[in-house]
């Protein structure tokens, strides 16, 4: 019964679904919420998964392995060429300076060199889960922090490449070689090898997997898509994440490693959209195990053995990760609030060292006591960083950064404003300069402290923080503006506060941006009245351009232009009425789906409703009728 | 040489039969301007300052339109309201048009039996153009008779092009300054001043 899959399950998804959605309500953060529930389930507390958790880390690695087959996925090359600026400076000064300054402080600890060099490696890197996740849980993925987070949590994933081609070279004889309760090491092809063969071996798979990637895996993903069976896709998909850390198992390489550079292969594929829907869910699924299951593994036997070890090392990781971070993003002429967000988001250290760790051990760099240590450390490092992040917002950016309202002296009497704009991106800052230049004052909301610094500078009244909160609503006047306009980015953002200003503000008119149809479909559900499609009007524009280009006169092609518009949004509504919410589609399908029913009925558009204004003929047609039957009139 | 500009409104030239003809037959010359309303303002956005320089660098104009419910399209009359500035086309200081003459090139539907005041329509083409021989008047410019395309439901394309023609000649002569003044106030259509070609047009 114990060890029976359903118990386990059972076992995993309880606490997930109980301690996650806990976690998050109390702002925590899911990964934490995973986190605790393994600690709960553990060995420690209530001892439903004990021997066994070795077994789950094995699956859970699988999540990291999706994990970063998606990243790969995910590299867009002209994103990397647009950042490349803070991905090789601030991403590649941050991996070096942090790796030495650890490394050095390791050497304090009677470490030697290789594996004070690894130990530094492997702290260097951080949570890609964990801070992306934290970030667009708090819409920050737009600010500058989120921005330079991102840029450099990329390189560290980049990095992790090099740092397991060079893992091997590390590989000290005093340290038994090959441990012999290793399962991985066991039959691969790489057993015994010398370290230079056992590298070459590494790279030449590694050639492999690309060569495979490029050549063989489009053809077979385009005869699995001919087959329209959706199923059939998602066990390719999954065929090629599991064949790759299969493969890399073989050379006694982390599978993640595989996985990621599979991922990178496919990027330019066409399937590239489908593949990530399709792994998507799993590796949701799968990370949060792994989380739990690193909880499970704390082993707080060991940390209270080595507990002062374990707080010192932690205190050191948080400290050293956070100076050299706030001193880089100095260096590249950070905000002082911005700056703060993103060093103290990026303390932890990533998943990756579980995997690094696991890996260096295989290696012989590092002893299976050092990595139970140091297994903790990392673990306590990600568990902080809810908390850091809070102590951040709540103690210190109170204090150096940008303030959520503005002082303003005494005398001057702080009307509100009858409009509130939410949002001063692109689509926000537009309909912000409009009504400024034509004297109509609005108060802002933004969550970028860089953008409203500058704005404030510029005698905007702007708030800051997240505008779907109710007090800074309240402070913003929202009990007493006439009209709030939700021009934020995040779609999930958009409905949040649609949610608040609806229980709250019920007066309010609401102007809420769209993305997209889907999104739109999204807002009539929720009610909203006034929905604006980002690009509704600007295509249009550029299709009245067109016809304007190909001798349409002009006049005419705007006028086709706004009845094209207001067609659209009715049928719009139509479609929306005989849609059905509930269907599960997967994004891509659905789009196309989406595209087909809206192109079947603009027929209605082009034979339904044909343009009769100042149209002669039956005028015509009437006076020579007539001039017919009376020649003389 | 006078120059002349011609201000045309029509909101579906593409539909148009009679307009599309006479616009082909303004000759291309310079001193001879076509200003086409609505495509160059097809959102309404009538640049004031441009059109009012355009009239101060014309001394004879023209308002092109068809006629739709005895009045020109919506955009000539925008075009009315917002370029005859008061200070400047009329008002106490308001002279910059002063001299300048100025005349309705219009089609109709009705013919010229229709527009009499025993006729059809109960009043003449004069009186329908009043509001335009008003206008002239308060911007102290002479107001002409009207080029008259009548009865348009009904013509051929070789009448049609017939009237071009006259238009053509019309506008020449104008150019020339070779139109008396006062034959031209007597004249109840400035058609009749040119010469038909054939006879077969009322």
């Amino acid at each position: 019964m114990e060890h029976s899959f359903f118990y386990k399950a059972l076992v995993f998804l309880g606490a997930a679904v109980l301690f996650v959605p806990l976690a998050k309500k109390s702002g925590l953060g899911s990964v934490l919420g995973y986190l605790f529930a393994g600690v709960i389930i553990g060995p420690s507390v209530m001892g439903f998964v004990g021997a066994e958790g070795q077994d789950i880390m094995h699956y859970a690695e699988f999540g990291v392995v999706m994990m970063l087959f998606l990243i790969g996925l995910e590299l867009e090359p002209e994103l990397l060429w647009k950042l490349r600026k803070s991905i090789l400076g601030l991403g590649g000064l941050q991996v070096i300076v942090t790796t030495a300054a650890i490394a050095g402080i390791a050497m304090l600890f009677h470490f030697n060199w290789q594996q004070a060099l690894a130990l530094g490696m492997i702290f260097s890197l951080s949570s890609t889960a964990i801070v992306l996740q934290t970030m667009a849980e708090k819409g920050l993925m737009g600010t500058s922090a989120g921005q330079s987070a991102f840029s450099v949590l990329l390189f560290q994933d980049v990095a992790v490449i090099p740092m397991l081609a060079l893992f091997p070279l590390l590989a000290t004889t005093d340290i038994l070689h090959k441990p012999s309760n290793d399962t991985h090491e066991a039959g691969t092809w790489v057993a015994g090898q010398p370290a230079w063969l056992h590298a070459a071996i590494v790279l030449g798979t590694i050639a492999a997997v690309i060569a495979v990637g490029r050549v063989a895996v489009r053809p077979l993903l385009r005869l699995v898509a001919k087959t329209n069976m959706r199923e059939i896709f998602t066990a390719t998909s999954l065929l090629i994440v599991v064949g790759i850390a299969v493969l890399m198992g073989r050379i006694g390489l982390s599978p993640a490693l595989g996985a990621f550079l599979a991922g990178v292969v496919l990027a330019n594929s066409e399937y590239r959209h489908e593949l990530e829907s399709d792994i998507e869910p799993f590796k949701g699924l799968l990370l949060g195990v792994f989380f739990i299951a690193v909880g499970a593994s704390i082993d707080f036997g060991l940390v209270s053995q080595h507990l002062r070890e374990i707080i010192l090392w932690v205190c050191i990781l948080i400290a050293v990760k956070s100076l050299v971070l706030l001193l880089l993003g100095k260096v590249f002429k950070m905000g002082t609030e911005q700056n703060f967000i993103f060093s103290f988001g990026l303390t932890q250290v990533g998943e990756f060292a579980f995997v690094l760790f696991s890996f260096s051990f295989q290696q012989g760099i590092l002893s299976l006591e050092t990595i139970n240590i140091m297994t903790a450390v990392v673990a306590i490092s990600m568990g902080l960083t809810p908390l850091i992040v809070m102590a951040n917002e709540k103690l210190i950016l109170p204090r150096v950064g940008t303030d959520e309202t503005e002082e303003r002296p005494a005398d001057e009497i702080d009307e509100k404003h009858a409009v509130i704009i939410a949002g001063f991106g692109h689509f926000g800052s537009t309909i912000g300069r409009f009504l400024r230049a034509n004297n109509v004052p609005a108060t802002y909301l933004d969550m970028d402290s860089d953008r409203v610094d500058t704005l404030r500078k510029m005698g905007y009244k702007v708030f800051y923080g997240d505008a779907s909160r109710v007090d800074l609503l309240m402070a913003a006047g929202a009990d007493k503006a006439k009209i709030i306009v939700i021009a934020v980015n995040s779609p999930e953002k958009r409905l949040e506060m649609i949610e608040t200003v609806k229980k709250h503000f019920p007066d309010l008119h609401m102007l809420v941006r769209a993305a997209n149809r889907y999104d739109a479909y999204d807002l009539m559900n929720a009610g909203i009245l006034h929905i604006y499609r980002e690009s509704l009007d600007t295509s249009l524009r550029v299709g009245v351009d067109v016809m304007s280009l190909l001798g349409f006169r002009k006049y005419t092609a705007r006028r086709l232009a706004r009845n094209f518009i207001r067609y659209d949004e009715a049928n719009l509504k139509r479609l929306s009425a005989i849609r059905n919410p509930d269907e599960y589609v997967v994004e891509a399908r659905k789009y196309m789906e989406e595209i087909e029913a809206t192109i079947q009925s603009d027929r209605q558009f082009l034979t339904g409703e044909a343009d009769l204004s100042w149209d002669p003929d039956t005028l015509i047609e009437e006076v020579r009728a007539s001039l017919q039957e009376d020649p003389l009139q | 040489m006078r120059k002349i500009l011609i201000i045309f409104a029509h909101p579906v030239l593409e539909k148009s039969r009679v307009h599309k003809r006479l616009l082909h037959y303004i000759p291309q010359q310079d001193g001879i301007t076509l200003n086409d309303l609505y495509e160059n303002y097809p959102d309404f956005d009538i640049d004031v300052k441009r059109e009012q320089q355009l009239l101060l660098a014309h001394d004879i104009i023209v308002w092109q339109h068809p006629l739709y419910w005895y009045s020109a399209p919506a955009l000539l009359k925008q075009w009315q309201d917002l370029v005859l500035e008061h200070g400047w086309a009329y008002g106490k200081n308001g002279y910059a048009l002063k001299g300048k003459k100025v005349f309705n090139v219009i089609t109709s539907g009705g013919s010229i039996q229709a527009y009499q005041r025993e006729g059809y329509q109960h009043c003449t083409i004069t009186e329908v153009l009043r509001p335009y021989e008003r206008t002239a008047e308060l911007c102290h410019m002479t107001y002409l008779p009207p080029f008259w395309v009548s009865g348009t439901h009904k013509l051929e394309l070789l009448q049609i092009n017939e009237y071009g023609h006259k238009y053509s000649q019309l506008l020449q002569r104008l150019q020339q300054d070779s139109l008396n003044d006062e034959d031209m106030m007597q004249a109840s259509c400035l058609n009749d001043l040119i010469e038909n070609s054939q006879n077969n047009l009322a």
